[in-house]
């Protein structure tokens, strides 16, 4: 599964670690992670992620 | 320097850091800075933000004349870096309030600057209000402008806007506000900071100022953390930071370069000639001569970045590699970039500095001017070749956008 990283702030999101803080299970694909989710640090929106190279 | 009355029982109670030319390790900050701080007398006595811990007593003396320290109710901290949270354990311990407000971020950050789990804090979200007695106080969280934790306080009854590092410029003055200073100067250093400090975020920053449009908020005056408080030019400010998070393409370059007998030189001035003759407007800067700072400061209007240095030891020069490093954390978005270089035996720079622009995101004019030793005029022609070449596609993209 693919991380993806915020190009805010830097934040990378590990499918593996999903965001349970924010109601995403551990295991989630980013692709399957809400769409008003929000990075956890920074508050972008999923459309600010890039895949990590 | 004595406290300003900046609207009818508002007061700023800063500090004036005439002679810091460091800012924060990174940046240059030739003219000094301030560090604001407002106290708002109301029913519930409230200080947004403070000051560095080292200029904690300036701080103790200007509230002082206002009044006790013991009397404040409320601590607003917008921002937790240092130069605005530096004198919380010792403004804690001396008022101790009854309430700090702080983003939830914030409210971790405090945790993890001075370790206090005691003090009372009270995080707050955009759409969070709370009311000093005649006048209320609105938070919005403006995450990563320019850190996580950042937010605005807004004081609708007085279209009073505390905007933390936002709208701030490195200015050590006894003036106060815009309309008291010369403009230029301080839309340039507006522009500088911006450049320095706000530039990767700048989706961030045309959100906030959407969010700040949608909210209807009516703003007369706008009280950075830094430098000068803007009133008569509110418009003017909130249009610049739109314009410079926006990046559109303007017909000028910048060419930085290193050197050390003087070939790489040499082949920034050819360069230079190809620019103008494309009607591009250059600017030269000499990395010995300017700090990465200035640098940037330079390209916040300028869409062509042209990177010079000679091979040194199978590389490229120390501060070249330094402002490379600089300039890509800034994410400049939209530039069009080349690369020269002079060598003596390896010649590696070239392509090095090539592949760094690359890197940064930036369209590069391929292939640059790789020149063994000393110019001759055939390789002075083939730079001010790249010139041209360099501002025709500068021109380009400014018609692109007309």
């Amino acid at each position: 599964m693919d991380k993806y990283v915020c190009t805010l702030c830097g934040y990378v999101y590990d499918p593996a670690a999903g965001d349970p803080d924010n109601g995403v299970a551990p295991g989630t694909k980013f692709e399957d992670v809400p769409d008003d989710w929000t990075c956890p640090i920074c508050g972008a929106g999923k459309e600010d992620f890039a895949k990590e190279d | 320097m004595p406290v300003t009355e900046i609207k009818k029982d508002i007061y700023w109670v800063g500090v004036v850091d005439w002679n810091i030319h460091d800012f924060h390790g990174y940046s240059k900050s030739p003219q000094g800075t301030t560090y604001n701080a407002y106290l708002v007398i109301d029913d519930k006595i409230t200080l947004f933000d403070s000051v560095p811990a080292k200029f904690q007593m300036d701080l103790y003396h200007q509230i002082r004349s206002i009044i006790p320290l013991e009397k404040i109710d409320y601590i607003v901290c917008n921002h937790i870096e240092p130069d605005h949270s530096g004198a919380m354990p010792f403004l804690m311990e001396k008022i101790q309030p009854e309430k700090v407000f702080c983003s939830k971020i914030g409210h971790r950050m405090l945790l993890d600057h001075y370790h206090q789990p005691d003090w009372p804090y009270h995080p707050v979200q955009t759409g969070d209000s709370i009311s000093l007695g005649k006048r209320t106080v609105q938070f919005i969280e403006t995450r990563m402008l320019h850190w996580p934790d950042s937010m605005f306080s807004y004081i609708p009854e007085e279209k009073l806007l505390i905007s933390n590092d936002a709208f701030g410029q490195n200015i050590a003055s006894s003036e106060r506000f815009d309309d008291e200073i010369d403009l230029a100067m301080l839309m340039a250093e507006a522009s500088h900071y911006y450049f320095n400090i706000v530039l990767p975020f700048s989706p961030r920053v045309i959100a906030v100022l959407d969010d700040v449009a949608k909210l209807g908020l009516e703003i007369d005056m706008i009280a950075p953390d830094h430098g000068i408080i803007w009133r008569s030019n509110v418009p003017l400010i909130l249009q610049a930071y739109r314009d410079y998070a926006e990046q559109k393409p303007n017909k000028k370059a910048v060419i930085v370069f290193d050197t050390m007998w003087h070939s790489t030189e040499k082949m920034a001035k050819a360069i230079a000639e190809g620019l103008m003759e494309e009607g591009v407007a250059v600017r030269i800067m000499y990395l010995k001569q300017y700090h990465h700072s200035d640098v940037m400061g330079a390209l916040a209007d300028a869409t062509g970045i042209i990177c010079g240095s000679p091979t040194h030891n199978n590389g490229i020069m120390p501060l070249m590699a330094d402002f490379l490093t600089y300039m890509k954390g800034l994410k400049p978005l939209g530039r069009v970039g080349a690369a020269f270089a002079s060598f003596g035996w390896s010649g590696e720079s070239l392509n090095i500095l090539t592949e760094w622009l690359k890197s940064a995101k930036i369209e590069v004019v391929e292939p640059g001017v790789k020149c063994k030793n000393v110019p001759d005029h055939a390789k002075l022609a083939e730079c001010k070749e790249l010139g041209r070449q360099v501002g025709k596609a500068i021109v380009a993209k400014v018609e692109a956008e007309a």
